[in-house]
């Protein structure tokens, strides 16, 4: 059984701050890791194989040649093949032109079951895990939080929903989306790491597809971006520097002013 | 001459659970229709899609918060969610009338089928915005553009995106972003039955067990006043704990603490946890992200603390105290327990 594993590789969001001047993101010195609910769906493939060694794991990433890093990293982790989606004519695509580009790569690839984070750090649109799955024909499970029995033919796995868990089956080959905290991923130790430069990560690009270039990358996205704007300071913010015990006094005040403490 | 023949009006997908219709579906057909009183030349109108098994009577219940038209398909198929037999439908209904623009809550359902649908007839769409508007330039000379904004990393805050060369142009919109109209009973609407093709009523993926979730603690989005920690609280969070039972609140959290695992994952506030708009939100020691502001702007007064005076949160906040969490914290429990007894 083959195992494909969706991953991206993002900015880690917790290391940005904005610049007050510009109001834009400062990216500069922070660190990429590998998008927290993409690194859930490959621990949860490493713990089927783990279960069933017959399991071959392959994880694949579209993005910049940098990213290539983190798929080295995948196989230290334990996948058995690694493959970076990187071309210029690709990029500048949305979740409808990547969900074509990752498809048709999957296809040359070969896969039992497609494992994708629910969503990136950096986008937050939970698009492309249904939409690669619409393009391949797949049925989809979302918002995964357990994989509870993989046969043959089909699995069992438990989504989160918001007031309610569902169990639920599906046949095989189909795609699921991972939460991150549904697992705790392995660490990977030094040897792991130097081993696995003996499984080089396979580079695919445009040419490798079969697709029209009309079709991917920006000018396959049907989503374009109109403005992008910073937020309007609010007219009623009032900044205070005083001692400890003035601001929690004033605080208090002003909850009991505005009625916010009740005996 | 319109660019997209054929193509009107502004459709919601009102999303129902055993017949109980959720707020969302209602909060967004509200924003529709002021969304198509902004561009009366187009005479546009706010049409609801309804999904479901024995839910035809519930149509009334959708015009009565603001539909013109609810297109319904009843069929036993559609009793519980399900991404395949949804997604046909909707489809389906997306062929047949041809809306103009069409919404999706961004709820679980939501970001499961929307996408799906999307894919399906290659149009584009828009995830977890926080605002719509339409281009009413654009309108005059017969183009209703969507316009949708959300928070985005892409450099800048907020992002506006278009779709100007597919339709419908879709959108999935955040729970608890826009204002829910109040039912009017006297208002007359449509009701249109549809009944879609089958490409299969053989199920995919079936439901073995459905389990109501322990919520660990509160439900964040219903407490009226919420105490934030950031990073910046992580060493004083009992003091915040304290502080929430004076106040009869209920500590929330940032991304980052919930990473660090000081709080569990329910009682995250942002984009990747829940949205809240309590009476008063506290933040503690917290920057103030995009990722957490998207979640907890709309509170009605937000009072921040930081230690760094150039903290995004003190742009957002109505009142801002530059001061550590951790001196601040135990003196305002002790401030509010005096005002209680005075």
């Amino acid at each position: 059984m083959k195992i494909i594993v969706l991953v991206k590789q993002v900015p880690d969001s917790t290391e940005i701050t904005v610049d007050k001047k510009t109001g834009t993101l400062v990216r500069d010195g922070v660190p990429s890791i590998i998008n927290p609910d993409d690194l859930a769906g490959l621990e949860a493939a490493l713990e089927l194989k783990d279960a069933n060694p017959d399991i071959k794991i392959a994880v694949v990433s579209m993005g910049p040649p940098q990213a290539k890093g983190m798929l080295q990293e995948t196989i230290a982790r334990g996948a058995d093949e690694a493959y970076l989606i990187t071309d210029r004519r690709l990029g500048g695509a949305d979740t409808c032109a990547t969900s074509r580009t990752l498809a048709a790569a999957l296809k040359k690839i070969g896969y039992d079951l497609i494992i994708a984070g629910r969503q990136a750090i950096d986008g937050d649109t939970a698009q492309v895990g249904p939409q690669t799955a619409e393009r391949l024909g797949l049925p989809q499970i979302t918002y995964v939080d357990e994989i509870i029995e993989l046969n043959a033919d089909k699995i069992t796995v438990k989504k989160a929903l918001e007031e309610e868990e569902q169990i639920l089956t599906s046949k095989l080959p189909c795609v699921l989306t991972t939460l991150s905290g549904m697992n705790k991923p392995r660490y990977m130790n030094c040897n792991d790491i130097v081993d696995s430069f003996d499984k080089p990560v396979g580079i695919m690009t445009f040419d490798d597809l079969d697709l029209d270039l009309s079709v991917v990358g920006l000018a396959g996205s049907p989503t374009k971006v109109h403005a992008t704007f910073t937020k309007d300071v609010s007219a009623e913010t009032k900044t205070y520097d005083l001692s400890a015990q003035e601001t929690a006094e004033l605080i208090a005040s002003t909850l009991k002013e505005k009625q916010l403490i009740t005996k | 001459m319109a660019k997209f023949e054929g193509y009107k009006d502004i459709y919601v997908f009102v999303e129902q659970k055993n017949g109980t219709i959720a707020e969302v579906g209602y909060e967004l057909i509200s924003e529709a229709r002021k969304l198509v009183a902004s561009i009366p030349e187009m005479g546009y109108q706010v049409v609801g899609v309804l999904l479901g098994s024995n839910i035809t009577d519930k149509a009334q219940e959708v015009i009565t918060h603001g539909a013109d038209k609810v297109i319904v398909v009843d069929d036993e198929l559609l009793k519980d969610y399900s991404t395949q037999f949804y997604a046909d439908a909707l489809t389906q209904i997306i062929k047949e009338f041809k809306p103009d623009s069409f919404l999706t809550g961004a709820t679980v359902l939501g970001r499961d089928l929307a996408p799906r649908v999307a894919a399906r007839i290659n149009a584009g769409l828009t995830a977890d915005a926080t605002k719509i508007e339409i281009d009413t330039e654009k309108a005059k000379d017969g183009e209703a553009l969507l316009l949708v904004t959300r928070p985005t990393f892409g450099g800048n805050l907020f992002g506006t995106i278009v779709c100007p060369d597919t339709r419908p142009q879709m959108a999935t919109i955040r729970p608890k972003v826009f204002d829910m109209a109040p039912a009017d009973a006297s208002r007359t609407g449509e009701v249109v039955t549809f009944a879609p093709a089958w490409e299969s009523t053989e199920p995919q993926v079936t439901i073995e067990k459905v389990v109501e979730k322990v919520i660990e603690g509160v439900d964040i989005t219903k407490a009226n006043i919420l105490i934030g920690a950031g990073r910046g609280a992580e060493g004083c969070l009992d003091v915040l704990e304290a502080c929430a039972k004076e106040l009869d609140g209920v500590v929330c959290a940032t991304r980052a603490v919930v990473e660090d695992g000081y709080m569990d994952k329910s009682l995250q506030v942002g984009q990747t946890g829940k949205t809240v708009r309590p009476a008063l939100y506290i933040a503690c020691g917290i920057s103030g992200a995009v990722q957490h502001v998207a979640g907890m702007e709309k509170s009605d007064m937000i009072i921040a603390i930081n230690r760094d005076p150039q903290a995004e949160i003190f742009t957002i906040a109505n009142m801002g105290f530059v001061g550590d969490v951790n001196e601040v914290l135990p003196l305002l429990v002790e401030e509010i327990k005096k005002a209680k007894a005075a």
